[in-house]
């Protein structure tokens, strides 16, 4: 085999705003890169072929599953983890909404349903009960159930309308 | 479980990864958005591939028109061809296939282009490209071929793709102002593959019907489609069930898969018809 093709691949991107340079081994998924080489351990890997959506992440402003790409993928990228959108507070109203309604028990699920959640929201208006459970499908809660999340969603959607429109 | 690659680079242009192909004796293996490729990988049903990486690829993503057809190129994702406005004018059956692929997070990266060469015999592109009449365009270093999509899908992940080859893209014909598209399937949770799925094109008076999820491959089935040129809808049901050839599996027996087909096939006649009233 030529040198044209790495089993080790040098990255640079940036995760949660910060410059990250690394080399990561050809194979190693997005997820894996996040939670073993820089602790963010928001992310869960689980069923790791696309089914669960625990492995949510934001690439390049799209909701993204951690487990199908690739770390060498993420070359030049701009990654959002649950850890960095949590600290810059663009989904407080989110979280609050959450815990307060009950839509998280064991919260394996959580930071994936925040991420999935936030890509829907920010389409603007309110989604009916129905385009967000859509939204959701690929989101699976093995404990709370959905009502209650998709009664967070709606609540912080109506929210925002209100505030955008005042 | 964690993938195994044996290798990865990044091609910036056609030439390149073709060139790239060529140099990996063999293993190499194209990546587009990944969705279908490192799901495999992670299930170690695909092991050791080198991987040439054509996602940055800006030539073959986007759409366009000419006057009588519109191309669509092999990168271009699900969620972009759900809201091309293009492709809701002129092929509306792919901006309504969007809606039965997967989940919002894998439609953001999977690709037409991926879903065409995977030949998922229950995904919905393949029907739906076959149903539309398209062409696919593929390049190899011999340079470019155009592949008519009903010699395009061969068997269950098998197309006509050669070794080192690349699917470029897809011209699909405008729809006629009087054309008629719809998709339907039924699926047992959203974002799951179909258990069984109809396209249905009605183009000056002819039909074009392609089925999914019915046979190792999608299926154009022509008989039915006579029958439906006749004006004979119990007909074309009927005839229906020499076109198709469903097996059975985890998901459903083949006599209930023969059973939605019949079913499908119904329902889409009456949105094509309910739509020209
Ligand atoms: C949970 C889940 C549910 C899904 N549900 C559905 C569904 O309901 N319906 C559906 O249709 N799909 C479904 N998919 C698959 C999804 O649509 C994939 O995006 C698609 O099948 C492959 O596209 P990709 O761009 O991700 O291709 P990749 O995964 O990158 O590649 C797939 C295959 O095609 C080859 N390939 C890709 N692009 C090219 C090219 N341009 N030229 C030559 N070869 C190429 C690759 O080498 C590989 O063999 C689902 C996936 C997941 C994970
Ligand atoms: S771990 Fe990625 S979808 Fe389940
Ligand atoms: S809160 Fe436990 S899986 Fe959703």
């Amino acid at each position: 085999m030529t040198g044209l093709f790495r089993d080790k691949v040098d990255i640079a991107l940036t995760v949660n705003g910060e410059p990250v340079e690394a080399r990561v081994p050809a194979g190693q998924h997005l997820v894996d890169f996040l939670r073993a080489s820089l602790g963010l351990t928001g992310a869960h890997a689980s069923c790791e072929h696309g089914v669960c959506g625990a492995c949510t992440v934001q690439v390049d402003g799209k909701a993204v599953r951690g487990c199908l790409m690739l770390a060498a993928q993420a070359d030049g990228a701009e990654v959002w983890t649950v850890e960095g959108l949590s600290d810059t507070a663009e989904i407080n109203d989110l979280q609050e909404a959450f815990v307060e309604r009950n839509a998280l028990q064991c919260g394996f699920c959580t930071p994936g349903m925040l991420i999935a959640v936030k890509e829907l929201l920010a389409g603007g208006g309110v989604p009916s009960r129905a385009e967000i459970r859509e939204h959701l499908s690929g989101n699976y809660c093995r404990c709370t159930g959905y009502e209650a999340i998709v009664d967070a969603v709606e609540t912080v959607a109506r929210a925002r309308a209100e505030r955008g429109a005042a | 479980m964690k993938a195994s690659a044996g290798g990865y680079a990044r091609a910036s242009d056609v030439r390149q990864a073709l060139e790239m192909l060529a140099a990996s004796d063999g293993s190499g293996r194209v990546l587009a958005g990944g969705q279908s490729l490192i799901a495999a990988m992670n299930m170690r049903l695909s092991t050791g591939d080198i991987l040439v990486d054509i996602s940055r690829i800006e030539e073959l993503a986007g759409v366009r028109e000419t006057s009588d057809s519109l191309w669509i190129g092999a990168l271009t994702p699900h969620a972009e061809i759900g809201r091309n406005a293009l492709i809701r004018d002129h092929a509306p059956l792919l901006s309504q296939a969007v809606g039965f692929i997967a989940h919002a997070a894998i439609r953001n990266r999977g690709t037409i282009g991926g879903a065409l060469a995977h030949a998922d015999p229950a995904a919905e592109f393949p029907a739906g490209v076959l149903a539309l009449g398209a062409t696919l365009h593929v390049e190899g270093l011999d340079g470019p071929r155009d592949i008519p999509a009903e010699d395009f899908f061969q068997d269950i992940f098998e197309t006509a793709i050669d070794d080192g080859e690349i699917l470029t893209g897809i011209s699909i014909p405008k729809a006629a102002s009087d054309e008629r598209q719809t998709i339907t399937e039924v699926a047992r949770r959203s974002g799951d593959y179909a258990l069984a799925g109809v396209c249905l094109v009605k183009r000056s008076g002819k039909h074009r019907l392609s089925l999914f999820s019915v046979a190792p491959k999608p299926v154009l089935a022509v008989q039915a489609m006579a029958e439906l040129d006749r004006g004979d809808i119990e007909g074309a049901v009927r005839a229906l069930q020499a076109d198709i050839d469903p097996s059975s599996d985890t998901q459903a027996t083949a006599t209930y898969r023969r059973h939605l087909a019949g079913i499908l096939l119904r329902r889409a006649v009456a949105t094509i018809q309910g739509e020209s009233e």
